[in-house]
């Protein structure tokens, strides 16, 4: 198990510096970066002023080693726009972000794990069919589209949720549930399909023959066991969050890192959208490094192998 | 001789033999899943909305008339079959947009999700064929393009390059090709192994022989599943970029971009709005079942079980 989770660990270092390369090469996509960033019109004397005071000039080489170099000690460079290290401005959004995201994914988790164990219990019945027809309509409604007619409602026509800002729960409900909608929908087949799965196993048979009651036998025996493969999907599906995150950031106003970035981009801000990218997709990794490592410890089997 | 050999032992196992699309075929599906069915009736109502645009838009989707600016649909007050989804802030027939921005969305989608699938499908057949280090860098990359949260790269990516037709085909294929590549990696490892490969290898078949016809084949039904059900997603993605204002540029009508343009106008004139959402839902919703449907008739190892 320690070689399992050494390899994890290298695996996992791999990654994050391919996240590197991947943001640092972000800048040279359209070829110059001084192009990208100087305001249109401006002087070959300036351009050259500015590749030279950047380090454009140096071999790609050279110039990547010292983004990493910088990138390791926090340092992305200064805001384009803000005037400040880009680091400590997304770090300071982050605490949104994380609150979103996470009652996003507690409150799909909440939702879907009553709705899929109903189903698998009542196979073929009557709440099976409305669990996986709210399912496939949840895993079909573009979440933007969502947000916006939940504002109409329950902002507009009904007054009762505020339309933007980050304040107490009721800033939250609305953007979480429309990020929590596809997710939701996702672990409600996930949870209905292990759970059937789980309910054929001999030891549920085993508990239903010492005579414990259908309740007991769902909840405390089959459960447990259906709920194994849900960890590792949440943790798979939090890169798809962080992104539902991005679009609902912006039509909440909500103050997070999705919405600064996208401020950013729209800005050709890059040492924010390099920082932020290299950010966000590090967190990705160390999610999912975290969930496969927490599988180990959920899952005996692989523990003892 | 070995060709002949070579065809006795090649067993496509029937449930996994590629689809022949045909009027038996379909008469099988409506009756083995009338899910799929109405999928597949959804999907074909789209397709032919955006291949026959020009004849089912009642106007040009690009004519602005400002003197009928934000008429509602027609069985409002105030309402007209004339504009039988009313009008936007500029005065165009929100019907004939709707049309016409199921070109785009379909063409977006299929051909990224082509793109993507003819990516995936050979990066996961040359790392679970030839396996060793090739697999590892293979399956080393796939991790890293899975670390990113897609729709930021994606509009990072737009956005430096520019938002044409071309270069979204080329981001959103970026975002689909990992699941092709890990699904027809662990397909052909095991096939490596069979038997009937092993015996073409020993007659001597080259290894991009193998993999073309045989491992190639044993594969097709899964991947067709996926790309029916990424195309969904890429749909779902393409009006989200679209919304964000990185998607097809104006003038073109695309299903998102209607959507953000209604936000101003949301309490006045809802339906702006509400269409192209209902749209790009049932759009999906057909691809979804179509997908599932597919999924349960030609791969009966991923039937759900019900």
């Amino acid at each position: 198990m320690r070689a399992y989770i050494a390899a994890r660990l290298v695996t996992a270092v791999l990654v994050i510096l391919g996240v590197s390369v991947v943001s640092f090469f972000l800048t040279f996509l359209t070829g110059d970066p001084a192009e990208i960033m100087l305001p249109p019109g401006a002087t070959a004397v300036q351009i050259a002023k500015f590749r030279a005071e950047w380090g454009f000039d140096d071999p790609l080489a050279i110039q990547y080693w010292r983004f990493l170099r910088r990138a390791v000690h926090g340092d992305f460079g200064v805001s384009l726009r803000h005037g400040q290290s880009s680091l400590p401005l997304i770090a300071a959004r982050l605490p949104a972000t994380l609150q979103l995201t996470v009652t996003a994914m507690l409150l799909a988790i909440v939702l879907a794990v009553p709705l899929g164990v109903l189903a698998a219990t009542h196979r073929g019945g009557k709440i099976d069919l409305i669990a996986m027809g709210v399912a496939l309509l949840g895993q079909s409604v573009p979440n933007f589209w969502l947000a916006i007619m939940m504002i109409l409602l329950f902002a507009v026509s009904w007054g009762v949720l505020p339309t933007s800002g980050r304040g107490g729960f009721a800033h939250v409900v609305m953007p979480a549930a429309a990020i929590a909608i596809n997710l939701m929908a996702l672990l409600t087949r996930l949870v209905r399909t292990t759970m059937i799965e789980v309910l054929a196993e001999d030891y549920v048979r085993t508990a239903r023959g010492k005579g414990l009651r259908e309740v007991f036998v769902h909840t405390r025996h089959a459960l447990p066991n259906a709920l194994i493969p849900l960890v590792t999907v949440v943790g798979l599906q939090f890169g798809y969050i962080l992104g539902g995150a991005v679009v609902i950031e912006t039509i909440f106003t909500w103050p997070g890192v999705g919405l600064f970035t996208i401020q950013a981009i729209l800005n050709r801000d890059y040492p924010v959208v390099q920082a932020s990218v290299f950010i966000l997709a590090t967190a990705v990794v160390l999610i999912n490094l975290a969930v496969d490592l927490l599988y180990v410890w959920l899952d005996p089997r692989i523990r003892v192998a | 001789m070995s060709g002949r050999v070579e065809r006795e032992s090649a067993p496509v196992s029937p449930a996994l033999r590629a689809p022949s699309v045909g009027l038996a075929w379909l008469a099988r599906l409506a009756r083995r899943s009338p899910l799929a069915t109405v999928g597949a009736v959804i999907v074909g109502l789209v397709i032919v909305a955006a291949l026959a645009a020009p004849l089912l838009a009642t106007t040009d989707p690009i004519d602005q008339d400002l003197t009928i600016v934000l008429k509602p649909p027609f069985w409002l007050e105030d309402g007209s079959l004339r504009h039988p989804l009313g009008t936007d802030h500029l005065g165009r027939d929100v019907y004939s947009r709707l049309v016409y921005g199921a070109r785009i969305s379909l063409a977006i989608s299929v051909l990224a999700a082509l793109l993507g699938a003819a990516v995936g499908v050979a990066a996961g057949l040359v790392a679970g064929y030839i396996g060793g280090r090739v697999d590892a860098i293979i399956m080393r990359v796939v991790d890293l393009n899975l670390a990113f949260p897609l729709i930021l790269l994606a509009l990072a990516v737009v956005a430096l390059l520019g938002a044409s037709v071309k270069n979204l085909v080329i981001v959103m294929s970026i975002t689909t090709w990992m699941i092709y590549a890990r699904v027809v990696r662990g397909l052909s490892l095991t096939l490596r192994e069979q038997e009937f490969v092993q015996a073409i290898r020993a007659l001597g078949a080259h290894d991009a022989r193998i993999i073309a016809r045989h491992v190639l084949p044993n594969v097709l039904a899964p991947v067709m599943v996926i790309w029916t059900l990424e195309i969904a997603r890429v749909i779902l993605m393409e009006s989200a970029l679209s919304f964000l204002g990185l998607g097809v540029p104006p003038p073109t009508p695309t299903w998102g971009r209607m959507l953000a343009e209604g936000r101003d106008y949301l309490t006045v004139a809802g339906w702006i709005s509400i269409f192209p959402g209902l749209a790009i839902m049932v759009t999906v919703l057909g691809i979804n079942f179509l997908g599932d449907g597919l999924r349960d008739l030609l791969d009966p190892r991923l039937r759900r079980q019900t």
